[in-house]
């Protein structure tokens, strides 16, 4: 791999693509804001899970024995 | 003699601890490797002589397929220990997967689409490998669609525990669909078997990618899988003491 160097001249040469501007930062883009969007979601649910462990807690649900179901984990 | 006490992280209590370690190193592994093949792929790689900088989706669509039929075969792996050691965290691991690889799969046929509308000149054709990769992502929904459609837990992990068993022998078939039929999709330009016919910074680029969407499928696979653990836990003593001392 000899004389690596800066590939593109121009940041708009870079932006341009050589035409395909649009579907390669299509690709690119849209697979972004899925990761973006999937930790979001992630933050979420883990959040979800807090505040219902945190009412079971309230609601004194919290079984008084270890463990609480009888299959062996 | 010191057995080793396999079940040790099997118990959730004691996994939701581990993972909630190891998931910040997986995370930023991701975007280490991320930026890195990113630098590689859309700033050092030269302009392909035949695609031009079309093919520079490469570097998101082939790791995102790589690891939606590797997601898959995992999920399928957790199933068979969950249904033969009845290991519920098994199972718990199975679910944790499923949309994270649903969205890869999406990822992989979106690119897929925008690669192929300027090199092929349509965005789907009812080509074998994109066919069965489209099986793949129906079988990701439905294997969430089926599990959330249960209200026990244990009969939805055991119905999606057969989806991921039965719905396996697609990903071989995805994977060996451009050899066994005439398929517009191109063959395996990197295999186990042969060098790979690709420019060495441009696989390099790739591969690189290809550990960052790995490195990022385990980061969000534990992540969810802490939070079903919370869900499923609830009423267990050690899910109380740990929200009792964040309260």
């Amino acid at each position: 791999m000899t004389g690596i160097a800066m590939h593109w001249n121009s940041w708009s040469e870079f932006l341009h693509m050589g035409g395909y501007a649009f579907y390669v930062w299509g690709s690119y883009g849209v697979t972004a804001v899925l990761i973006v969007g999937e930790i979001l979601l992630l933050r979420a649910h883990r959040q979800k899970a807090l505040t219902l462990a945190k009412r079971t807690v309230k609601y004194g649900k919290v079984e008084k024995e270890e463990g609480n179901d009888e299959i062996a984990a | 003699m010191n057995s080793i006490n396999w079940y040790k992280y099997s118990s959730p209590a004691t996994f939701y601890g581990l993972a909630g370690k190891l998931i910040p190193w997986f995370y930023s592994a991701a975007a280490l490797f991320c930026v890195a093949g990113l630098y590689l792929g859309l700033v050092l790689a030269p302009t392909d002589f035949q695609q031009s900088d079309a093919y520079r989706i490469i570097f998101i669509h082939v790791p995102a397929a790589w690891m939606s039929m590797f997601i898959y075969v995992v999920m399928a792996c957790w199933a068979a220990l969950g249904l033969a050691f009845n290991t519920r965290l098994s199972f718990m691991m199975a679910s944790a997967l499923a949309p994270t690889g649903a969205m890869l799969t999406f990822v992989s046929l979106w690119t897929g689409a925008l690669w192929g509308k300027p090199t092929w000149g349509a965005w789907w054709v009812w080509d074998a490998r994109l066919t069965s990769e489209l099986i793949l992502f129906f079988l990701y929904l439905g294997f969430m669609a089926l599990q959330a459609a249960i209200d026990d837990p244990r009969r939805a992990d055991r119905a999606g525990a057969l989806i991921a068993l039965v719905g396996v022998v697609n990903v071989p078939i995805i994977y060996f669909s451009v050899r066994w039929w005439n398929t517009l999709h191109q063959g395996a330009s990197v295999s186990m078997t042969k060098a790979p016919s690709m420019a060495a910074i441009m696989l390099v680029g790739m591969l690189v990618m290809a550990l960052a969407a790995w490195m990022y499928a385990i980061a969000a696979a534990l992540s969810r899988a802490r939070s079903i653990i919370l869900e499923r836990e609830k009423n267990s003593q050690w899910v109380a003491q740990m929200v009792e001392a964040e309260v």
